[in-house]
């Protein structure tokens, strides 16, 4: 700031929190911010290594946030994350789920949404 | 097309220069030329940014004016006005994370008293707790002092440094229980790798020399409640036939000034309408008799007493703290000590930014033993059914003061809504409010206006210091 002149130590807290580059918004970011997330490397996993019909591109558009559980959970933490995300039931609701998808790069768009 | 205007805050001015003290969040900014002129375009009525830039822009032609306005806007000082009225400020009630981890104990180690100050709030007419003989334990015994140290460290947390406050009546009274629980205190903080600290609040006319030679070996804190010199303190603090206590409490005083060397000795004052010469006592406590603190307080008494200050007292008081303020200005911008300690506590708080939520930690990082063993507020409240946090056996009880705290935060004190010093007040003290209104809950507004002039006059002596002697605010770092 060069307007302001911080004199208290909240009034420093506030400037700073205020002037801190913005920055992405990086799933599973360990890096800059809020003083609780210390700088640290971004490490991409799961989706953003492998093709996932239907989330190549985050919700901005990049590629940056493609690890968000949120954007996962339709299909591809169901066939190979870890991530415990709300799948259709293939055991007992939804056996035929994917079975219009016989490949998922051509028929990604077959597969469509459950209600229990 | 959207206006903006002016967000909450208090201006003032210190050293030739502008500041804002920004509402809630308790920052000090000081502001350059051009962004005190976009301040004072809006004092009057709300602009359009465009409005707003051509209205200034011809006293500061080559002033980056749009940046000084963004740097307003992202401080919040101004800000885009919603169709009118203007929205109240919100304030969330967020109750803290319990369980809420206890600083300070303050244990009244007894209930009774070898003087009868006419104003005490334990005794007077305006008492909370039932001090009638039988109905409370006079003495706290050795059980109940040590099961509150113990209840202090088990509910402390994670906190490293614990307070442990003795409190009466007159604290020397039960100086036995006092002098036992100190090493059992300091011996359960070894045990579980903590610090603990010892405060005592005492009326002086009991000590000793070994008492003194005690308070210096385990390195306790003393406050002497005193109220001035011979006439003033003997106006009130009286003993029970009526003789005046000056002359008893002070070799004892000067003894333990001389011999108690490791923590600054405090005097606490109580201004009534017949006790105010502030310049007079505070120079009397300090330059005659040697206190290295003194801090004083209105009497905490319901309206009509004749020894409550009045609207006159109140304006008589603050315009002595101004006087007396202005001369510890004037002694820190030198780099020296002053202490008038009102003053000193204000400043650590500006400094910080303290923004409270509650008007001080009763009930919440402190709590107040009664002689019996019952937990309340704070020591003012002790023994009292009414405001009772548990005991001292049973423990804290976290719904009562989960119930208390959601009850008495700022957020539900609608008076408070509106006012600058709120980050500072919170709505004050709780006794203060019992005592005059008749329950914790309510704002003290009877002190609204010299509270406001107070926190102003703190602020441009912070103001003055941060432009002639930043250093000096450094001392509020820790």
């Amino acid at each position: 700031m060069r307007h302001l002149t911080a004199i208290n130590r909240k009034a420093a807290r506030v400037e700073q929190a205020v002037t801190a580059p913005a920055g992405d918004v990086v799933a599973l970011q360990q890096g800059s911010g809020p003083p609780q997330q210390p700088e640290g490397p971004h490490i991409p996993l799961g989706c953003s290594l492998v093709f996932s019909p239907g989330w190549e591109a985050d919700r901005n558009g990049g590629t940056a946030g493609l690890c968000q559980p949120v954007e996962r959970d339709l299909f591809d933490c169901h066939l190979g994350c870890f991530w415990p995300a709300h799948v259709p039931d293939q055991l007992n609701h939804a056996p035929d789920w994917t079975s219009k998808c016989a490949a998922a790069q051509k028929d990604w768009r077959n597969i469509d949404l459950i209600f229990p | 097309m959207s206006l903006l205007g002016l967000g909450e805050f208090h201006a003032f001015g210190a050293a030739g220069q502008r500041f804002l003290y920004l509402v809630p969040s308790a920052a000090v900014f000081a502001l350059d030329d051009p962004a005190a002129a976009l301040i004072d375009a809006l004092d009057t009525h709300n602009l359009s940014r465009d409005d707003l830039l051509a209205a200034v822009a011809p006293r500061f032609p080559d002033a980056a004016l749009d940046e000084t306005l963004t740097e307003l806007e992202q401080v919040r000082a101004v800000g885009p006005v919603a169709a009118p009225p203007a929205p109240m400020p919100t304030i969330i009630p967020m109750t803290p994370l319990t369980p809420f981890p206890l600083t300070t104990m303050v244990l009244n180690v007894t209930n009774q008293c070898n003087l009868s100050c006419a104003y005490c709030y334990e005794y007077s007419e305006d008492k909370i707790v039932d001090t009638t003989n039988g109905a409370q334990p006079k003495f706290m015994s050795d059980e109940t002092a040590r099961q509150s140290v113990d209840l202090l460290f088990r509910e402390s947390g994670d906190n490293a440094v614990v307070h442990v406050s003795f409190f009466g009546g007159e604290t020397l009274m039960n100086f036995p229980v006092l002098s036992r629980v100190v090493p059992y205190a300091r011996e359960q903080a070894a045990a579980r790798g903590k610090r603990v600290e010892f405060n005592l609040t005492t009326n002086a006319t009991l000590l000793t020399s070994e008492m003194i030679g005690f308070l210096v070996d385990h390195d306790i804190s003393v406050t002497v409640s005193i109220d001035g010199p011979r006439e003033m303190q003997n106006r009130f603090r009286v003993f029970h036939d009526g003789r005046g206590t000056y002359d008893v409490l002070l070799p004892r005083v000067r003894e333990l000034l001389r011999r108690h060397r490791s923590r600054p000795i405090g005097a606490r004052v109580t201004l009534t309408s017949q006790v105010n010469d502030i310049l007079g006592i505070y120079h009397h406590l300090t330059d005659e008799i040697g206190f290295q603190e003194v801090g004083f307080a209105p009497v905490t008494t319901s309206p009509g007493r004749d020894y409550a200050l009045g609207e006159s007292g109140f304006d008589q008081m603050v315009a002595e703290f101004k006087v007396l303020a202005d001369e510890f200005l004037e002694t820190a911008v030198a780099g020296r000590h002053h202490g008038f300690s009102n003053v000193t506590e204000t400043l650590e708080e500006i400094h910080k930014g303290v923004s409270k939520a509650y008007p001080c930690g009763a009930g919440l990082g402190l709590m107040g033993v009664s002689t019996g063993g019952d937990v309340a507020l704070c020591h003012r409240f002790a023994g009292s059914d009414e405001h009772k946090l548990g005991s001292v056996t049973d423990g804290i009880d976290r719904n009562a003061q989960v119930a208390f705290l959601e009850r008495h935060h700022l957020a539900n004190k609608t008076d408070c809504h509106t006012c600058w010093a709120r980050p500072l007040c919170s709505g004050g003290c709780y006794h203060e409010a019992h005592t005059r209104y008749g329950t914790t809950t309510h704002p003290n507004l009877h002190y609204c206006d010299w509270i406001r002039e107070w926190t102003d006059i703190c602020l441009r002596i912070y103001g003055e210091l941060a432009e002639r002697n930043p250093g000096f605010l450094t001392r509020f770092d820790s």
